[in-house]
């Protein structure tokens, strides 16, 4: 027998857009009093635009949206600003109820949209934790049996009786969150990108969210960090202008996402060979990422080889060229550039078309999203003379999928750094003393 | 509309979010399901409300005397209104008191969803337990106000006033329960409307202030002309403030079954107002 925890059928929501009522009482009746006297409504927005799926004046947020959840599924939502994310979860959690369709749940929902809700300044941290867990839905008696884990798990035990608008912002977030982690729902929503918090904030929300999920419990969670959403979820829905675009294998559903943005794509050629980047020395005509095959991917395996395709135009084989290849991850940090030393591309001492490929090795990258960028350069002793460049040319993906054999090993948490190389380690026993 | 049906064993899903509810399911289970809630949230208000204050509790003992000391100057002593002969002092006091109650309770929930909007947008629970909490923690000030008027009537009755405190006096808790209802009822349909026009704020202080002077709290019913006394006696906060001054003063015009038509219209006003609520709190937030 299937165990499905949540049943989505049909769920639609509309909003109203433009001219509900103007906010005020005396708004109305102005624009009333203008319709009578034949004058144009003085609370009209001129130029207003908007691309979403209208119908008249109504915006369909969520259209038709199907899906099933069984016990123990994580499920991570992807998708554009507006695609619809946040407001299936607040359907879920309650805030706002549909315009059509139903929700059917098993067991009890419990979303950490934002931590903190309902805390109140003058109280102490103890009279807090009262008053959020009772928000949250918990009986009395259940917070009292917690109490005690929850203020070990905030680490604030000294200052429990001191009224929270005297803590550290930290101090307030951790037993905010401790209170929401002890929640035990079954069914947990978390909106990463309204955790408050620094990073080692979210790592632990992160955390908490991975180690509910393997007791069972069913999460959804709406995330913008690719890594994350490949690392911790199961199924993936991926959303679009309020529809569903696919629901499958996390892999998947993060490369048809990034595909779908004209600034992620793992492919970039210029047809028109005169509008394509560069001079009358070189132009280039075409950039993708490529596995050992061959093949455009656009997320890769940190554990396995790629290479960077450029295919540029040689127009003046008079002047020296080099490749150059430069790697940015999501943080806008420089991994490194890197330039094909071995002048190749100058031997071949023809105009033409040229395909020339980066080879990155296995097990150097981090994992994130990563830009690069293309430039075909003329290096002069003192200068660079830049002959072609495309900045932010293309973006991929890269992956971990943790299995042990990674720079990361078996840990599942972030991992700093530009990259994340596997290096060889020597260790032997050495009782000698140390001279 | 979100509804909720509590599990029975026999029901596959807990819970079942949908469109809409219909009208008379105002689930008033699942607010008793929250009771810890408002008990928090009454106890939150009162000691947040202490802390701020540099008099603490001495606030609750400060306002309702230095209203009547003012009234007493005011409408005793200058404009020489009638008080059915009783003291002024006592007889300003135990109006004041009354109807203090009763625009705290109106004002005070008519907020309810503006002033809450940001903690109802991230989290659900029965949103009736807000304005049910504030209608309860105005009840610990009366209760103080109430205690230092029992105080002010054991002076004057032991100083030798000639006063009749008699059996209406077990209204009390009648009267008091018929008051939070009726602000609660108005309360909520107030802010039930204000989610759509935000000016009926200004409108409400206002309007309280201007009901006060419909109802018998700084004059007794007494001298009101009989052509006009329907007028008052259509305001059914009218019987509950005679009738408070009939049980601890003794005098009073009313006759007390008015009091039947102040419980049948809080009874009509707060399902009222519970319908409504019922109907705006499922999808306010999207035009908050």
């Amino acid at each position: 027998m299937t165990n499905i925890v949540v049943s989505i059928e049909n769920i639609s929501k509309s909003y109203q857009l433009g001219s509900i009522n103007t906010g005020t009482f005396y708004g109305d009746l102005n624009r009333w009093w203008a319709k009578k006297r034949g004058q144009p409504d003085p609370y009209l927005k001129v130029g207003g635009q908007d691309n979403r799926n209208h119908t008249g004046e109504t915006l369909w947020a969520l259209k038709n949206i199907n899906f099933q959840l069984q016990q123990g599924d994580v499920l991570g939502v992807i998708g554009r600003n507006g695609a619809g994310k946040s407001t299936l979860l607040k359907i879920l959690s309650r805030v706002t109820a549909p315009t059509s369709g139903v929700i059917k749940v098993k067991g009890r929902i419990a979303s950490l949209l934002e931590v903190g809700t309902g805390f109140h300044p003058e109280l102490t941290g103890r009279e807090n934790i009262f008053l959020n867990g009772a928000i949250l839905g918990m009986q009395r008696k259940e917070i009292q049996n917690k109490f005690d884990e929850i203020v070990d798990f905030s680490g604030v035990e000294k200052f429990i009786d001191t009224p929270v608008k005297r803590y550290s912002s930290g101090m307030y977030v951790r037993l905010a969150f401790a209170v929401a982690a002890h929640l035990e729902p079954e069914i947990l929503i978390v909106d990463e990108v309204l955790a408050v918090g620094d990073a080692d904030f979210q790592k632990k929300c992160l955390g908490k969210m991975g180690d509910i999920s393997q007791n069972g419990r069913t999460v959804i969670f709406v995330s913008h960090n690719m890594s994350s959403i490949v690392r911790l979820s199961r199924t993936v829905l991926l959303m679009n202008n309020g529809m569903i675009d696919g629901l499958g294998v996390p892999e998947k559903m993060v490369s048809q996402y990034l595909m779908s943005g004209a600034t992620s794509l793992a492919h970039r050629k210029w047809i028109n060979s005169n509008e394509a980047p560069g001079n009358s020395v070189a132009r280039i005509r075409s950039v993708r990422l490529v596995n050992q095959d061959m093949q455009t991917i656009d997320t890769s395996d940190v554990r396995e080889k790629i290479g960077i395709e450029t295919i540029f135009d040689r127009q003046d084989i008079t002047v020296p060229i080099v490749p150059v290849i430069s790697l940015h991850n999501e943080d806008g940090q420089h991994i490194f550039t890197a330039i094909d030393t071995t002048n190749k591309s100058n031997q071949l001492n023809k105009i033409g078309q040229y395909v020339c490929v980066a080879w990155i090795p296995n097990n150097l990258l981090n994992e994130g999203r990563i830009t690069v960028s293309i430039a075909l350069n003329t290096f002069l002793s003192q200068t660079v003379v830049r002959q072609a460049v495309v900045q932010d040319a293309i973006a991929f993906q890269a992956i971990d999928p943790l299995e042990g054999d990674s720079a990361k090993g078996v840990f599942t948490r972030n991992w700093g750094g530009a990259v994340a190389p596997l290096l060889e380690w020597t260790v032997y026993q050495d009782d000698r003393e140390i001279a | 509309m979100v509804s909720e049906n509590i599990v029975s064993s026999k029901d596959e899903w807990d819970l079942i979010i949908q469109p809409q509810r219909s009208w008379w399911d105002l689930h008033f289970k699942e607010l008793w399901h929250y009771r810890d809630l408002i008990r928090l949230l009454v106890w939150r208000d009162f000691v947040a409300y202490y802390k701020q204050t540099i008099l603490g509790p001495l606030w609750y003992v400060i306002q309702p005397v230095l209203t009547t000391v003012v009234f007493t100057v005011i409408f005793g002593n200058i404009a020489n209104l009638s008080t059915d002969g009783l003291p002024p002092f006592l007889f300003y006091m135990a109006g004041n008191i009354v109807w203090s109650y009763f625009s705290a309770c109106l004002v005070s929930t008519s907020t309810t969803f503006t002033v809450n909007a940001g903690i109802f947008g991230k989290v659900y629970f029965p949103r009736l337990s807000m304005p049910l909490s504030v209608v309860i923690s105005n009840l610990i000030s009366f209760a103080i106000r109430f205690a230092i008027f029992l105080c002010f009537l054991a002076y004057f009755i032991l100083s030798g006033t000639h006063l009749r405190p008699n059996i209406w006096i077990l209204s009390v808790p009648v009267l008091v329960i018929i008051m939070a209802f009726m602000g609660l009822g108005c309360g909520i349909i107030i802010s039930s409307l204000t989610t759509k026009y935000r000016d009926l704020h200004q409108l409400v202080s206002f309007g309280v202030q201007l009901l006060m002077y419909a109802t018998p709290v700084i004059y007794p019913l007494s001298s009101i002309d009989d052509a006009w006394r329907w007028l008052i006696l259509v305001n059914p906060m009218t019987p509950i403030v005679e009738i408070f001054r009939l049980a601890f003063l003794g005098v009073s015009d009313i006759n007390p079954a008015y009091l039947l038509y102040s419980m049948g219209f809080t009874v009509l006003i707060f399902f009222g107002g519970a319908l409504i609520f019922n109907r705006v709190e499922s999808t306010f937030m999207d035009t908050v």
